[in-house]
């Protein structure tokens, strides 16, 4: 096999890897931008899942039938927006320790996610999902064309969600409210802005963006649910945070970085090279772990308030 | 712990709990499930007899001890959320002592097979000590990825080099290691049921951390650590050191509890051997106010949960991850419990908020 080929075939594998964890990626930035440590984005991604699996499985035989795969990615949206609000309510409305509240987040979308599939649909099943859409044109390069333009419309929505987070987060007065609750919010208090009310949106925004990794899982990237689907995924998007210095540009990077390493492992395995499988599968946290221990220097250049609530009556 | 707060913080606890049950029965609801029905085959269900009453009891064991370690470590400010992945190494560790040294007399092979469990644990917890300490890492996401790679050398050990060569040869293929000479097994305290004396260490083990935590120097370094690391490192407290110490300490119980089970219950390392103790022990660490005094009945109360909601699988037909919502919703409602009540100002705000519905004449807004 020529070495093109093999690089061919790692990096278009890795571009819809990387896609579930870049869009929970994008929105745990916002989060984590706003001041909020939501650890529960791996829960919401469970319910994502969930609910994008969900409609259009329940809707297949009805007449709905043609709308199912854009009400199940809207039912994600929906369902990841509203965890988020009860993730808001709890750690902003009642200043709950994050790290232990984003815990309890995951287990209950984990376990709800579990508890629902199980009841209404009891074992694996497959939906048609969301096909791959490729761009007229550009998907005929050679080379670039099958890496970058053959892929599902979320995929698409995803990496335009990069430029479109930079863009809302530097260039939009909503963006600078963002940062300075999470980097100042007494100051942005006294300067009129809402911390508590641009938290929540922050939070809303975050969760529908981790509802919508979710039902790109259950959608386009395995086409059915199981419990185990998101296996960490979650996790491994606030770690890319961290990784990508709270920049989308950066989280870009940190994204395709881990998805090129998880279809490499892949690869290798359909190349035959030997290698215990479950090896395999541990190196992305593994990854994780290493770039966290590297990533030090970086957290100078993260919001300062990160995980702290915020008191407007607390005077000192 | 004096006698006021003591009512005062049961009270939040059966607040909490009421609450939980509320939410969790909207969801019993929507699946189509009666949730008072549920809800009593859970709680009395376990009960009925003395065999389910004994079930309850070893497991509640491993929820004791993940839940003391996790108590150890919450109190000196690191965030376990390894146990499960912790368990995991102490049962590898546990099984290959005791398969390595089927000779030696039970005296020594049993301690020291539970000793290798809690140094299985304690390495795996005191990784991610190690991490926060010098690097900085954060502890949940790296106990967390810890969890995942546990799992992933356990199924390997399992498939691989400590798979049991009789499955091999005869059997299906079950990924376990071989069983325990019985030398290495703990005795039973009820003849006829699984009741192990693995209850009676964890029970110890309870009294063993409330004397660490309050009657010692390190105790009281590690909770000044936890209590406000700043304020510690004043004192001349070397918060990273006590971070690392609670998480071995906490890594250790989780592996002895791993160490337990292979012992006391299954007498062999099987795949699935932590079943979610590693979590629930996250939930009953909480609810026993991180107290081993609380810990203790918070652990029984689990487990009775734990019984009860394989129960309703069989009966109701409600799945029992069920049992994942309980938990999740009730660390979502004791950590908001807990930070409401410790701020007066969203206490007076919420006064004021609901006065608000009956304005009194000449109230000030």
């Amino acid at each position: 096999m020529n070495p093109e080929v093999m690089i061919y075939n790692v990096l278009s594998l890795a571009v819809p890897f990387s896609v579930a964890i870049l869009l929970a990626a994008l929105g745990e930035n916002f989060n984590q931008r706003a001041g909020v440590f939501n650890l529960g984005c791996d829960g919401i991604m469970c319910m994502g899942a969930f609910v994008g699996f969900m409609l259009p499985y329940s809707l297949k035989a009805g007449p709905l039938a043609p709308y199912g795969n854009l009400l199940g990615v809207m039912g994600a949206l929906a369902a990841g927006a509203l965890l988020g609000l009860l993730f808001a309510l709890v750690t902003v409305t009642f200043r709950a320790s994050q790290g232990i509240a984003g815990i309890g987040l995951q287990m209950l979308g984990w376990g709800l996610s579990g508890t629902l599939f199980r009841h209404f649909v009891g074992g694996v099943t497959g939906v048609e999902g969301i096909l791959a859409m490729p761009i007229p044109y550009l998907s005929r390069i050679p080379f670039l064309g099958g890496v970058l333009f053959n892929h599902t419309p979320l995929a698409y929505v995803a990496f335009l969600l990069v430029p479109a987070s930079w863009f809302l987060l530097y260039k939009t007065p909503w963006g600078l409210k963002v940062r300075a609750v999470g980097t100042h919010p007494r100051a942005a208090d006294t300067m009129g802005i809402s911390v508590d009310r641009t938290r929540y949106q922050a939070l809303m925004l975050g969760g529908a963006m981790a509802g919508l990794a979710g039902a790109y899982l259950s959608l386009c990237q395995a086409r059915m649910f199981s419990d185990d689907l998101v296996a960490g995924r979650g996790f491994i998007a606030v770690a890319l945070v961290y990784f990508g210095r709270w920049s989308p540009l950066g989280i870009l990077g940190g994204a395709l970085l881990f998805s090129i390493a998880q279809s490499f492992q892949l690869s290798m395995q359909v190349w035959g090279i030997k290698f215990p499988y479950e090896f395999a599968v541990m190196l992305p946290y593994v990854l994780v772990i290493v770039v966290l221990a590297l990533a030090r220097k970086a957290r100078q250049l993260g919001p300062t308030e990160l995980g702290k609530p915020y008191n407007r009556e607390m005077r000192f | 712990m004096n006698k006021e707060k003591l009512v005062y913080g049961g009270a939040v606890i059966v607040g909490v709990s009421l609450i939980a049950a509320l939410l969790v029965a909207l969801v019993l609801f929507s699946i189509g499930a009666s949730p008072l029905a549920t809800y009593k085959t859970i709680l009395t269900g376990p009960l009925s007899d003395v065999f389910g009453v004994t079930e309850v009891l070893v497991r509640s064991v491993p929820l004791l001890l993940v839940g003391l370690g996790i108590a150890i470590s919450f109190r000196s400010g690191i965030l376990n959320i390894g146990a499960e992945g912790q368990i995991q190494m102490g049962v590898l560790a546990s099984t290959a002592v005791a398969l390595a040294l089927p000779g030696l007399p039970r005296g020594i092979l049993l301690p020291l097979v539970l000793l290798a469990g809690a140094l299985g644990g304690a390495l795996w917890g005191g990784i991610a000590g190690w991490l926060r300490a010098r690097l900085q890492v954060n502890e949940i996401l790296s106990t967390v990825m810890l969890n995942y790679i546990a799992a992933q050398v356990h199924t390997f050990l399992l498939r691989g080099p400590m798979l049991d060569p009789n499955e091999l040869e005869t059997g299906s293929g079950t990924p376990q290691s071989m069983r325990l000479p019985e030398t290495a097994f703990l005795d039973q305290i009820v003849p006829g049921t699984r009741l192990h004396t693995g209850l009676i260490l964890a029970l110890v083990a309870a009294v063993l951390v409330y004397v660490l935590l309050w009657k010692t120097t390190l105790g009281y370094r590690m909770r000044a650590a936890g209590a406000g690391a700043k304020a510690a490192r004043y004192a001349g407290i070397p918060v990273e050191k006590y971070l690392v110490v609670a998480m071995l300490l906490a890594g250790g119980f989780a592996g002895l509890a791993g160490a337990v089970e292979v012992t006391g219950v299954h007498h062999r390392a099987i795949e699935g051997i932590s079943s979610g103790y590693g979590f629930a022990g996250i939930v009953v660490a909480l609810f026993g106010m991180l107290h081993p005094g609380g810990i203790v009945p918070s652990a029984i109360f689990f487990g009775i949960l734990l019984i009860g909601a394989d129960m309703t699988q069989r009966s109701a037909g409600v799945p029992a991850n069920m049992v994942l919502v309980l938990q999740g919703v009730i660390i979502l409602s004791i950590v908001s419990a807990q930070s409401f009540l410790r701020n007066p100002y969203a206490q007076e705000r919420l006064f004021r908020w609901l006065s608000g519905f009956r304005p009194k004449k000449g109230a000030q807004p």
